[in-house]
């Protein structure tokens, strides 16, 4: 039975940058073979979660929502938009952020759907958001001597958004790579803005927990950690701030070792996916070089 | 498990001699299609289009007949084998306007230059390769006359994303379907699968959409539960008055903002006023664009009118209204420099700034508030 990979996003009506991890994840995905459609959806670009199902023609469809946290689009929106038929969010028994996934059927195409949890919380995250340092710092062995925050939105109305920073800043600290992990936030404590101040180390990485480089990650976030006084004008990488050198990295989203928890993400929940996981891998595998 | 573009090369790629074989198999069940009957009593065959019809045929005879009429048997060929979804397949053959030409007419136009189409601002023009299959150029329709030397050229379908994203001008398209596309790139040689990835690319389930139309089955969304539908920041657009919602698709649906033909009203019931617009294409809910300036407009009409005072001669009431025109229908950049009879000239602009504006940017010193602010 043929199986399609749709990946679900937020995508902006003003940014073109908030759909190109997507695309570029996608591409990544399709290259390598392991579905036989792979489809990228928008909640404000096209084509729209209310008409993506339609354009794919596998019965099976393994939908993963490119989000940084369970919380109002994953367990309200999406199945909503999707058409999901009989979902309930209590069937993703999940703590905050454990959803995997879930099989429905969507009421305007007679398709299968494997319906999953974000990619911002699978376990594999925790993996990018490492690689993500390797990348910004060219040094595959970076850990000692650095420390690492993570940093989320903050809670707004979704106490699961901060609950994802926290379970990968923990997962993180738990490899005991760098000296010092922290979750850090944009608009609650601990803030961003005192990175200095929660972290010691000499040399600071800050990788953003979001999907794709926009106005927060690039404006606000490098502003208020100080690293520059005005974003039109760009940061340096590392920037220097109360001494500390700051390794700012941008999005997590971006880097290419995303589009593999994008296939982890379907594996669970079934796909059959077998080799071309690994050259998923492949792909994304280089540190710095790519 | 790799994607199938190919598939239907690989179906059309058969020799002659495989394609008889496969309709003498095909004619144990018999076939009918695009004029071309074939059937069997199991001794002989019986083969007939619109130009011959032939019973008592021994498989010989048969091969030699439609070995004369080969291009009924490529055609049946092509489409049955296909394997083509049945929104694609419907879409491919009427770029060739397979239901409406006969078989010789059509393949004649495809050998002789193509057969061309519009979908939105995109020409497709369909030809025949020696062995039969469809190949398509997938261009602007504004470069329909250009060489493909004199175009940049794309063989991927995956790029449409790209040149899609921005206008001409460099400022990006978040819708679609917007009249805005640009020009100046050709896919010259597409087979029939990456024509229909490409044509996805550069507007998005406008093939399905209007595939279930055809079919009588489109599901149409329309205003009322579209906006009841709504959560989270955009859960007011119910509130929007009914009067606005007219106000909205004239505004943001006719063809001159989208191509898509709005087939949803306020509801089932009560139609609306403005344009459904030509387009081949369904429109069949508000797009999330349209969902989002609903938000603004709904929070603005939440604002009584009031009376103001204004001090304006007739010409400078006359340029306001010129003014509003020539940014509502996006034509600032076609007002010459020096063309101070216009309205909408920034220089005549800038004048009445200094004449009327106040240094708080208020229109005749006129405050926009009662206490001043």
């Amino acid at each position: 039975m043929s199986q399609a990979l749709v990946i679900v996003a937020h995508g902006s009506h003003l940014n073109p940058d908030s759909s190109a991890p997507t695309f570029d994840h996608a591409d990544t995905i399709r290259a390598s073979g392991a579905f036989d459609e792979v489809r990228e959806a928008f909640w404000k670009e096209e084509p729209s979660f209310r008409e993506v199902l339609r354009t794919v023609e596998a019965e099976e469809v393994f939908v993963v929502p490119l989000f940084v946290s369970e919380g109002y689009f994953t367990e309200q929106v999406i199945p909503r938009e999707l058409r999901l038929e009989g979902w309930d969010v209590d069937e993703w028994d999940s703590d905050g952020t454990s959803a995997s996934h879930v099989t429905l059927r969507a009421s305007d195409v007679d398709k299968t759907v494997h319906y999953c949890g974000p990619v911002g919380t699978h376990d594999a995250m925790s993996d990018v958001i490492v690689r993500r340092a390797q990348s910004v710092t060219g040094d595959p062995d970076v850990g000692p001597g650095f420390g690492l925050a993570v940093v989320g939105h903050g809670t707004e109305r979704n106490e699961n958004s901060a609950k994802a920073i926290h379970y990968h800043a923990e997962r993180i600290r738990a490899m005991d790579r760098f000296d010092e992990v922290e979750a850090l936030f944009m608009d609650e404590d601990p803030e961003v803005d005192d990175v200095t101040d929660y972290l010691e180390s000499d040399d600071v990485v800050v990788v953003p927990l979001f999907v794709a480089d926009g106005f927060h990650t690039q404006e606000d976030i490098p502003e208020d950690m100080g690293i520059t006084d005005d974003y039109r004008e760009g940061y340096d990488v590392p920037a220097a701030v109360d001494g500390t050198r700051i390794w700012y990295a941008g999005a997590v989203g971006t880097e290419a070792l995303t589009a593999d928890v994008i296939v982890e993400r379907a594996r669970d929940a079934g796909a059959d996916v077998r080799d071309s996981a690994e050259r998923v891998r492949e792909r994304t595998g280089d540190v710095a070089g790519d | 498990m790799d994607e199938s573009p190919d598939r239907t090369r690989r179906a059309a790629g058969a020799t002659n001699a495989e394609q008889f074989d496969a309709l003498l198999t095909a004619a144990e069940d018999g076939v009918d299609f695009d004029g071309l009957r074939v059937s069997t009593d199991g001794e002989t065959y019986a083969f007939a289009t619109p130009e011959v019809e032939r019973s008592g045929l021994d498989e010989r005879s048969f091969r030699d007949l439609a070995a004369q009429y080969a291009d009924y048997v490529n055609n049946w060929y092509v489409w049955t084998l296909a394997d083509l979804s049945a929104d694609r397949e419907a879409f491919l053959r009427w770029i060739e306007g397979a239901n409406e030409r006969p078989v010789p007419e059509r393949y004649a136009a495809l050998r002789e230059g193509g057969i061309a189409r519009s979908w939105g601002q995109l020409r497709i023009t369909a030809t025949l390769a020696d062995d039969g299959e469809r190949r398509y150029d997938l261009r602007h329709e504004a470069d329909a006359g250009r060489d493909v030397a004199d175009l940049d050229r794309h063989d991927d379908p995956l790029d449409a994303r790209h040149l899609a994203t921005d206008d001409e001008r460099g400022r990006y398209r978040p819708l679609k379907t917007a009249p805005t596309l640009r020009r100046g790139w050709v896919y010259p040689d597409l087979p029939s699968a990456d024509l229909v990835r490409a044509v996805d690319f550069f507007y998005p389930a406008t093939v399905a959409n209007w595939h279930r139309e055809r079919a009588g089955d489109l599901d149409v969304s329309h205003w009322r539960e579209t906006a009841e539908r709504q959560t989270g920041i955009y859960g007011v657009v119910e509130e929007l008055p009914p009067e606005a919602v007219e106000w909205v698709a004239e505004a943001c649906c006719v063809d001159s903002q989208c191509l898509k033909r709005r087939e949803w009203d306020e509801d089932e019931a009560t139609p609306l006023d403005a344009p459904r617009g030509d387009g081949e294409f369904p429109c069949r809910e508000p797009c999330s664009l349209v969902i989002a300036a609903a938000r603004t407009w709904t929070t603005l009409e939440r604002e009584e009118p009031r009376e103001y005072t204004f001090e304006l001669t007739p010409s400078e009431k006359e340029q306001v209204e010129a003014i509003v025109e020539a940014v509502a229908d996006g034509r600032t950049d076609e007002i010459r420099e020096a063309d101070v009879s216009e309205g909408a000239n920034r220089y005549r602009a800038r004048y009445l700034r200094a004449k009327r504006f106040d240094d708080e940017g208020n229109l005749c010193g006129v405050p926009t508030d009662e206490d001043g602010a």
